[in-house]
């Protein structure tokens, strides 16, 4: 069993804390040794979240060190480029086609990066990117909070994990009444990224 | 079956099935989990308390009439708690006694760094350190063994990679009667009253007590040696040893669990059978200095920094700096994240009651002392406000200390209600009682909030039930405080007046901001928008620091700066950036047409 780390980032409210947990869950369903760790920020909304998750025969350290994150699940843009040195050269990187500003942003202090930056950082940082534009397939599903299952749907189509796995672990962790809008936004997040690698 | 569960939710695992009857604490972070898990077990009573030297006190009293408890806290609580740990040693304990704290190495959300393994070696009490969940919900159970069996409170140091990772956890299930009746007080005061005459004859069987549990650390399962490739050994605690392990993976290690008092024979085994022996410990050399003080040659923090994390990548890094590992044999650093990218501060939420205050402060130049709670973020863009901060309660004394030393700025102290439950009581009688002149601001949201939303004595319920409610503006009147005002915390204007008529009152005074937290309060009011024919960019809604206002791509004609736009996934409808706007170019959207 090769060891598989996940580096989940994004801001406060965004549902991070709960991809992560279900990227965990998973794991261990399938057998590995798993181990997870979350940092959050001070504020309940609005600062800046990472998880760390890692799957393996074996797990010591719950954080992934520096330089060795095989996926980059990143909830918003900034907040995505902010960890790129954590990842592996060969690493892949699924992004949320997001922005959400910081106050320093809208205050004026400091710029949000644009476009340019991000797409020669993304090049420069991975060798697969995934620009997923979650937000709008969740809000076609009825709901964009379901934009943390659309990406962990995108993450199921690259990992060799049986899909009944991620299902009856969504069906633990969700409120019945939103399991069924959730294997959805879970489906809806692996046919994308199905079509995307065809194309490719 | 093995579940993943976070070291703090194993921690409240191990009270349940170690037969804790008693857990009480204050909230802190990384350690609140700890208590708000062990309420889901209705078998045992468990309570915030006021602060951590209640909470202890609670614990120990609870521990005398025969019971097992707990107290949990953030690693500055210990310094609160310190005062009634400290005579627990003496006087001992009946019922198994357990002070868990959350340590915080990296400073993620903490005024300091202490390292709080020195209060073992300080008050005279045995140290555990579990490295993952499933050590940290069977260390419990020792510790309770362990302090019932040589009569004495048991530290349990976690940090926050323990307590904030989850890693599986096999489950048991709770091994005491909860129908046994307690029992009628047992009295013994030469043991528990801990006057002079009486502390002193205990005083020899605490350093009798100490050297005895040298051997049971020398036996313990919780110490272990791990023999690999002599020609490096290493000794580590917690979760270091995982991250060493993952840089070392075939060197000899002696993992400790028991880490005070140290087991000097398995040091000594270690010593002598590598070539070269390696302490990585986080923060202070407090295993190296006790292996050193034994004459063993050792190295330690000549590499490894007493500050910050030691993450695998770290020790990494100073290990092959120091000639231990190749260049070759790690991974890299990279450098592809672009320079000068905005940071991403933590802010006050929509909706935020403490929003009003700032704003104000900010406006009127105020002096303010600052205290604990996410109104520490006025010290931060845009409202620049706070001054000082410190530790909790200590808004009130620095402002009376800015009082008496006359500065002839005007000044504020601003403390929330649960931090003025905490210790924000003593000082505020201190200032009536001393004749002094300061302005107390008290942010009262109706909760602990930056913990995760603890209740306090402010407050109707208490965790996991009803409590009684304290009235905070007839606590601050039976101090004494003459002039009190409470204000409508959403009613900016109000906010002002409030202010500027307080710190006009000679003597002391207090304001009560009074506005429940969004998270706890009755939810959101709507959602405002802007007028874009009417915003003209003036730019002070932007002053109010909300996360729901950004600028809009689009420019004013004539001052050619951004004009506001409103998020409406993220306005909770304040009404505060209505209230500031000069052109009245924000509506509630259903008001607008």
């Amino acid at each position: 069993m090769e060891t598989v780390n996940f580096l989940i980032t994004g801001v406060g409210g965004q549902g991070t804390v709960l991809a992560s947990e279900l990227i965990a869950a998973v794991g261990l369903a399938a057998g590995y040794d798993v181990k997870k760790s979350d940092l959050l920020g001070l504020s309940v909304r609005g600062g800046g979240v990472i998880g760390h998750c890692r799957w393996g025969e074996k797990i010591h350290s719950p954080i992934v060190p520096e330089g060795r994150v095989d996926f980059l699940i990143a909830f918003e843009i900034l907040e995505g480029l902010r960890w790129l040195n954590q990842l592996k050269p060969d690493g892949t990187v699924l992004i949320n086609q997001q922005e959400i500003h910081p106050v320093t942003v809208t205050s004026g202090i400091a710029k949000y990066p644009t476009r340019e930056i991000v797409d020669a950082a993304l090049e420069k940082a991975a060798k697969n990117i995934y620009r997923v534009p979650a937000v709008d397939m969740a809000v076609d599903l009825g709901n964009s909070r379901v934009l943390n299952v659309v990406l962990l749907g995108v993450l199921s189509g690259l990992l060799d994990i049986d899909m009944n796995v991620w299902e009856s672990v969504l069906k633990e962790r969700v409120p019945s009444k939103y399991v069924n809008l959730n294997i959805k936004a879970l489906h809806t997040g692996r046919s994308w990224v199905k079509e995307v690698k065809e194309r490719v | 079956m093995k579940v993943l569960m976070s070291g703090n939710e194993a921690i409240a695992r191990g009270a349940y099935e170690y037969g804790v009857k008693v857990a009480t604490g204050y909230p802190g972070t990384p350690s609140s989990e700890i208590l708000e898990n062990v309420a889901k077990y209705k078998e045992i009573y468990s309570e915030w308390s006021i602060n951590e030297k209640v909470a202890v006190d609670a614990a120990i009293g609870a521990s005398y009439a025969g019971k097992r408890a707990i107290s949990t806290m953030k690693q500055v609580g210990m310094n609160v708690a310190s005062d009634a740990f400290f005579y627990a040693v003496y006087t001992g304990i009946r019922g198994g006694l357990v002070i868990i704290v959350a340590d915080d190495p990296g400073m993620f959300s903490s005024q300091n760094e202490q390292d709080n393994r020195n209060y073992a070696r300080f008050a005279k009490m045995p140290l555990l350190e579990p490295s993952d969940s499933q050590e940290a919900k069977d260390y419990l159970g020792y510790g309770l063994d362990l302090s019932e069996e040589w009569d004495t409170p048991v530290l349990f140091r976690t940090v926050m990679r323990v307590s904030h990772s989850a890693t599986p956890v096999e489950l048991g299930e709770r091994t005491i009667d909860d129908s046994t009746p307690t029992s009628k007080f047992l009295r013994d005061p030469h043991k528990l009253v801990s006057t002079a005459m009486w502390a002193r004859q205990r005083r020899p069987i605490i350093e009798e007590r100490i050297v005895k549990l040298v051997e049971i650390s020398e036996n313990s399962p919780l110490n272990r040696l791990e023999w690999g490739d002599r020609k490096l050994g290493i000794i580590a605690a917690g979760p270091v040893y995982h991250y060493a392990r993952e840089v070392f993976p075939n060197a000899s290690f002696l993992k400790l669990g028991l880490s005070y008092p140290l087991p000097k024979r398995l040091i000594q085994e270690l010593a002598n059978g590598v070539d070269e022996l390696l302490i990585i410990e986080e923060l202070d050399p407090f295993i190296e200095d006790q292996v050193k003080a034994m004459g063993i040659k050792c190295r330690g923090k000549d590499i490894f920094p007493p500050y910050g994390e030691l993450l695998t990548a770290d020790i990494e890094h100073h290990v092959v700096e120091a000639g231990f590992l190749p260049k070759e044999s790690i991974t890299p650093k990279r450098n592809v994240v672009p320079a000068g990218i905005p940071g991403r501060s933590p802010v006050l939420c929509p909706g935020c009651p403490h929003r009003s205050s700032f704003f104000i402060l900010n406006k009127m130049k105020t002096v303010v002392a600052g205290d604990i709670g996410c109104y520490n973020l006025g010290a931060l863009e845009p409202f620049n406000a706070t001054e000082t901060m410190g530790s909790m309660g200590s808004s009130v004394g620095v402002a009376h200390g800015f009082d008496i030393a006359g500065i002839p700025d005007k000044f504020m102290g601003v403390i929330g209600d649960g931090t003025f439950f905490h210790a924000g009581i003593a000082p505020l009688l201190n200032i009536v009682h001393n004749g002094g002149n300061s302005t107390i601001l008290i942010l009262d949201n109706h909760t602990t909030a930056m913990t995760g939303h603890q209740d306090h004595p402010g407050i109707s319920a208490k965790l996991g039930g009803e409590g009684v409610r304290v009235d905070i503006e007839g606590l601050v009147k039976a101090c004494g405080v003459k002039h009190i005002q409470k204000v409508d915390a959403f009613d900016i204007k109000a906010v002002e007046k409030s202010f500027k008529e307080a710190l006009a009152f000679e003597g002391p005074s207090v304001v009560i901001a009074d506005g429940p937290c969004f998270f706890t309060g009755p939810g959101s009011a709507g959602i405002y928008e802007v007028d874009p024919a009417r915003c003209n960019g003036c730019t002070l809604c932007f002053r109010l620091g909300c996360p729901a206002i950004t600028r809009s791509d689009e420019l004013d004609e004539k001052t050619q700066r951004n004009k506001a736009w409103i998020d409406p996934v993220l306005c909770v409808g304040c009404d505060m950036c209505a209230q500031v706007c000069p052109r009245e170019a924000i509506y509630k959207v259903e008001e607008q047409n």
